[in-house]
């Protein structure tokens, strides 16, 4: 790796600490990122000369913090300035800073960064940009590309986000235990949104939205290091692992989605398998079951199976039963109707989604399943109504299209 | 003489690696491997999960489970074991044994990514 790449990759990967220090230091957003983006440029024109500092993290918050205190000296005229080269000089900063910086104190630096960015009042997608801004460090550009929008609005989308959390209280304060498990699970929520941002992309923008999902597993391997006994975590991050496992099988030629069971499981990603499934193992024995663990087990059943016929669908129906009582929703409710059909016919599967109309209306994933609930039970028309109706609701193209092959069938079915 | 090579780098960094990228470094570590393979050179080789993936029991009495990497500076780094297991529950169980047999320190328990047994034949390790 050449010295560019090399202080780059360094650079992303110090960046939630420092960021984090640096608001606590500045308890303001944008002086923390002028002072970090200050700290960069000294460290791409003195990194390369002197070496890479033991402790890159460190380093940035130093020179970054003495850049914006600088800074702002200048603007008051108060006193009398030292020359650049002696303010930033490696040696002076890794001493003190050395000192200053224990493990609890920098965990909570980085939650807190995160923290900020899940802001009840912001939307979803604001709360994306935002943690991909500011914590993971991606340029607007590359925000923008990902969102499938122009530069000036996602732009225009930060800044608003940015000015809504300056007037917001943000906790400075050291958070008690309450707090802090209150705040990793923001952030745990947050996380998983950056991750289906990105996999809930069509295959047109798959390559560049999979840039999304992987961050969201950098970040949730973050937490984890922090917060290493949490099994909610773990649980987070064996989820995104078995999920994006199966990213190179969901999509086929033509861009269309390929359902699971129909899925090329040696496309599957073994080696990200292996750590979900690694994950999985470690939360379990922690007996404290939650809805990102349970969704992993699900995942993870799917993971083990060879082939589609060899999944437990008894087991997973069990644990939907359970994440019905842990998060109830009738989305949930769906998913397990799904796995019921697969445990013990379509009959059940249907009776038990018919409740669901109301609530999931405007849903395509209900219509898709109605239909084939009913075209499984033999009754075609309903089956095609069904079908439909999901195509009327479809989200992406590859939705309709997968539908439409369905109905095509079904037509096909009962015409020859 | 038998040496063990121990690997470090940043894990955020070779674990943020994409698919094709990770894959070009294996291809030429393959290359070296291949041919110290031939020659008589190579013994088991591995590739581990990121340390998230670690659990640390500490062999006290009762032994205590941790999650997460060894992270003492105190202890170091004394030797390894290659287990093949169901799962984690097997493996804790395994180091337990063990543990009961040489009491002290810790053994970090790691899945491994990949294992290549080598070319090796058992020998005496100053042979």
């Amino acid at each position: 790796m050449n010295d560019i790449a090399w202080i780059d990759a360094a650079l992303t990967s110090a960046r939630p600490q420092a960021m984090g220090a640096l608001l606590r230091y500045f308890r303001d957003l944008d002086t923390a990122e002028e002072a970090y983006q200050e700290a960069c440029l000294r460290a791409l024109r003195t990194w390369p000369e002197k070496g890479p500092p033991r402790d890159a993290a460190s380093w940035l918050i130093m020179v970054g913090r003495n850049a914006a205190l600088d800074g702002v000296r200048r603007r008051s005229r108060q006193a009398e300035l030292p020359p650049e080269d002696q303010i930033s000089d490696v040696d002076d900063v890794e001493t003190p800073m050395a000192e200053r910086l224990d493990g609890a104190h920098y965990r909570d630096d980085i939650l807190r960064l995160m923290f900020i960015c899940c802001h009840p009042d912001l939307p979803a997608t604001q709360q994306i940009a935002l943690a991909l801004r500011i914590v993971s460090g991606l340029s607007v550009k590359q925000i923008a590309r990902a969102f499938l929008v122009g530069e000036a609005a996602m732009e225009q989308r930060i800044t608003r986000a940015k000015a809504r959390i300056a007037k917001a209280e943000t906790p400075f304060e050291t958070p008690g235990p309450a707090e802090r498990a209150e705040r990793l699970a923001a952030v745990a929520a947050m996380v998983y949104l950056v991750f289906n941002e990105g996999y809930s992309a069509g295959a047109e923008a798959a390559e560049i939205r999979a840039r999304l999902s992987e961050e969201a597993i950098r970040l949730a391997r973050l937490l984890q290091r922090l917060f290493q006994a949490e099994p909610e975590i773990m649980g987070l991050t064996a989820l995104m692992l078995l999920q994006h496992a199966r990213s190179p099988a969901r999509f086929d030629a033509d861009g269309a989605i390929v359902l699971l069971e129909d899925q090329d499981r040696l496309l599957w990603n073994r080696d990200l398998i292996a750590e979900g499934l690694a994950l999985i193992d470690k939360a379990m024995r922690h007996r404290r079951a939650g809805p990102y663990q349970v969704q992993a087990a699900i995942s993870a059943l799917h993971a083990r199976a060879a082939r589609p016929q060899d999944t437990d669908w008894v087991a997973i129906e069990a644990l939907y039963a359970a994440l019905e009582i842990m998060t109830p929703s009738p989305v949930v409710t769906l998913n397990r109707a799904v796995a019921v059909s697969k445990a013990r016919g379509p009959a059940e599967a249907l009776a038990m989604i018919e409740p669901l109309e109301a609530a999931l209306g405007g849903y395509f994933y209900f219509f898709g399943a109605q239909g084939s609930f009913l075209l499984q039970l033999g009754r075609g028309a309903e089956a095609k109504q069904a079908f439909d109706r999901a195509v009327s609701l479809a989200n992406t193209a590859a939705e309709a299209a997968h539908i439409r092959r369905q109905i095509d069938r079904l037509t096909t079915d009962a015409t020859g | 003489m038998l040496y063990a090579l121990l690997c470090y780098n940043s894990e955020d960094m070779v674990f943020s690696w994409s698919k094709a990228e990770d894959e070009a470094v294996m291809a030429k570590l393959g290359v070296v491997q291949e041919r110290l393979a031939a020659n008589g050179k190579l013994g088991p080789s591995l590739r581990l999960l990121p340390t998230t993936a670690a659990t640390t029991l500490r062999k006290s009495d009762p032994p205590m489970v941790i999650d997460g990497p060894f992270a003492e500076t105190k202890e170091q780094l004394l030797g390894l074991y290659v287990l093949d297991c169901d799962d984690l529950d097997e493996a804790l169980e395994i180091a337990g044994e063990l543990g009961r047999a040489n009491p002290g320190g810790a053994y970090e328990i790691r899945p491994l990514l990949l294992y290549l047994p080598g070319t090796l034949p058992v020998k005496a390790a100053s042979g």
